[in-house]
């Protein structure tokens, strides 16, 4: 099911993508709608378009690019533990997340897996996320709250091993890295449908 | 009986009150002291008035007058004495000294919500419009800032905000809503004040570059079809975005109703995108990188998904805010006098397109009426209508209901549970744009209720 989806949503955008680009490339990109001359094709801009911005470097982008695809893409090098994961939530993460991640002023990240069709869904980090990549994603760009950047790509690993080993979504022993984050496959994976680029039939 | 709201200055010398205790976010962490412009105001009364009285006068004056407003005398007939000249407050206006009106900030402290009841025709001052914000305002100098495009894309690039200005521009109004306003009335009527229901929407009217004109100046990849946009605050919000949207009617927008954006919009750049939830419109953005699939961030994941208890199943990309109405006179904070003339106004609103019509029940849904609407009606913007009523005294219910191009109805409650299923808790109650209920009591109270009558 869910590879048709992608299917219609791929073809669908290059439709799209193809009658906006057509739109877009005769758009005149310096007229006015300064008066009286009557001419209506006034100045028609080739497709180079304005010349403006600056084309950004390997290293430019390299420095900026934090993104992560689910199927592991952008993770960085480096790996983590359960073990050392522990020693790091004790006291950065749990003041806010529970001890075990069970729940605090900054919300639940383990437990709950199992309960999300019923009348009291508990949502967490192990009983809800599709993707443990997105795991490793945001508490890289956003977690602790008040340092947030200020962990080292080791140590978000451990991090991440730790949630997830709450559930037993890992086993205890297993490291995590970027060849074994993406292979993770979280309990509710297959719970999302996708509503762009229309509702499944 | 007055339209407007009571007067609610609430303690505004409070320090948000942040989740948890700990160290400051650093972007919270300022005072008004660090304020430049305050700071001016002081060392301007030190020079005039000599240090000992500085601490003084300036406070008082802010203790009198609301937020955004600056104190004078007030003359007992204005007629006979000349007013003030210009350019008193250092060039930029203040509001009068008497209105009050001001956005309520949630005790997480990270949002705060327009006060809808004592709104006025279709435009929400920038001061005035919601926030929601996941680590705090940053303070950004658009000198600083730049925007990269890179991924699927043939150059990738880099531009600065006078490179984006000299690019074409493009202006718009376009209502923002937040995916998770009204969430709170989903399960159960509890509010009792609008804003507290409903106050995480806006409008404004837009400025800034077409994103397709920036994407073509980097040019796509074939098979390019989605992109993040990131912000660069403290969270470094992300969310992944179509190009079918990026390349319809998406905005990189630097100003807000005719001037740069406030801070708390995403100064120097946002991203617009009408009609969708307002988290997609990435504030503060700096980086769009060009993609042949979603990102699955947390914000499009764990949160902004709709969660159905009934099959346990999430809605994932859920963008499109639909078709809401909302009756903002009379509302649970005023009270009608008594029987007689008035006049029922409210905002609706459809991320597909324009509002067609709005209609009215003064009857509890016995009998629905169309409701006037103020032109010119904007796609994707926030449409006033009103309707004549006169009250008999006898207790009743008011609703107001949408339908917009396409043709949408807006629901009722129980439409939407029907579908959606109910509980407390759980992501069932993100784009709640049920159909609100005002009843009316014999003494001319006002209550929000849960009513679907027979739809
Ligand atoms: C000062 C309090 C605080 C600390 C310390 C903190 N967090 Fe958080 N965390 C929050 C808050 C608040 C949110 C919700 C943020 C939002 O919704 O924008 C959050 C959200 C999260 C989420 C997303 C949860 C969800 O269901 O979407 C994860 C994962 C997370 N934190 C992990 C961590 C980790 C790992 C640490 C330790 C390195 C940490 N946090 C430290 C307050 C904190």
């Amino acid at each position: 099911m869910h590879k048709t989806l992608i299917a219609i949503t791929l073809a669908s955008i290059v439709i799209a993508v193809g009658a906006v680009l057509v739109a877009v490339g005769v758009v005149p990109m310096g007229a006015t709608n300064e008066g009286g001359a009557g001419n209506g094709n006034a100045q028609i801009v080739a497709h180079e378009g304005a010349g403006l911005g600056r084309v950004a470097t390997e290293a430019e982008v390299a420095l900026l690019n934090i993104s992560i695809r689910p199927d592991g893409v952008g993770l960085p090098p480096g790996q983590g533990t359960v073990q050392e994961g522990a020693l790091i939530f004790g006291p950065r993460c749990a003041n806010c997340h529970g001890p075990r991640g069970r729940g605090g002023q900054g919300g639940r990240l383990s437990g709950g897996v199992g309960t999300l069709g019923g009348e009291e869904p508990i949502k967490t980090v192990n009983s809800y996320w599709p993707y443990a990549t997105t795991l490793f994603d945001y508490i890289r760009r956003a977690m602790p709250l008040y340092e947030p950047q200020s962990l080292t790509d080791s140590e978000v690993y451990a991090l991440v091993a730790y949630i997830l080993m709450q559930d037993r979504i890992i086993e205890p022993t297993d490291v995590m890295n970027a060849t074994t984050l993406p292979q993770v496959i979280m309990p509710n994976r297959n719970g999302f449908v996708e509503w762009w680029p229309r509702p499944p039939e | 009986m007055t339209k407007k709201s009571k007067p609610q200055v609430s303690d505004l010398s409070a320090t948000p009150v942040l989740p948890v205790s700990g160290r400051q976010p650093k972007s919270l962490a300022q005072t008004a002291d660090q304020d430049p412009t305050r700071r001016r105001l002081l060392l301007g009364a030190a020079a005039a008035a000599g240090a000992a009285a500085v601490a003084a006068a300036p406070k008082q004056a802010q203790a009198i007058a609301p937020p955004g407003a600056v104190e004078y005398p007030v003359p007992v007939d204005p007629t006979q004495v000349p007013g003030r000249p210009p350019g008193l407050n250092g060039g930029y206006g203040t509001r009068s000294q008497f209105e009050t009106e001001v956005r309520e900030w949630s005790g997480s402290g990270t949002s705060s919500r327009t006060p809808l009841a004592s709104s006025e025709g279709t435009i929400t001052p920038s001061a005035l419009h919601f926030e929601r914000h996941h680590n705090g305002i940053p303070e950004i100098d658009p000198e600083e800032h730049s925007l990269l495009v890179h991924g699927m894309v043939k150059r990738p690039l880099t531009f600065t905000m006078a490179d984006l200005k000299r690019l074409p521009s493009t202006s718009r109004v376009a209502f923002i809503e937040c995916g998770g306003n009204s969430a709170g009335e989903y399960h159960a009527a509890r509010g009792k004040e609008i804003h507290n229901m409903h106050g995480l929407v806006s409008s404004s009217e837009w400025t800034g570059v077409a994103l397709s004109t920036v994407l073509r100046e980097a040019g796509l990849e074939s098979g390019a079809a989605w992109l993040l946009a990131e912000g660069r605050d403290a969270a470094m919000l992300s969310r992944s975005i179509p190009l079918e949207k990026a390349l319809d009617d998406a905005v990189l927008a630097y100003a807000q109703n005719g001037e740069a954006l406030r801070p708390e919009q995403g100064y120097p750049l946002r991203l617009l995108l009408p009609g969708w939830e307002g988290i997609t419109n990435v504030k503060w953005l700096h980086r769009l990188d060009v993609s042949d699939a979603p990102f699955q961030t947390r914000e499009e994941t764990s949160h902004y998904t709709d969660l159905n208890i009934v099959t346990g199943e999430a809605k994932q990309f859920t963008f499109v805010m639909a078709a809401k109405s909302l009756i903002l006179f009379p509302h649970p904070e005023a009270k009608l006098e008594g029987p007689g003339f008035f006049e029922i106004t409210g905002l609706a609103w459809s991320g597909r397109g324009k509002i067609k019509r709005v209609e009215v029940t003064t009857d509890g849904g016995k009998n629905w009426h169309l409701a006037e609407l103020q032109e010119p009606v904007l796609s994707k913007s926030q449409t006033r209508f009103r309707f004549p009523w006169v009250w008999d005294g006898e207790p009743t219910m008011l609703q107001s209901r949408a339908t917009d191009e396409t043709g949408y109805v807006q629901p009722s409650i129980r439409q939407l549970k029907e579908v959606r299923g109910d509980a407390e808790r759980g992501n069932v109650n993100y784009h709640n744009n049920a159909i609100q209920t005002w009843r009316v009591n014999r003494g001319g109270t006002i209550e929000n209720v849960h009513f679907s009558g027979n739809s």
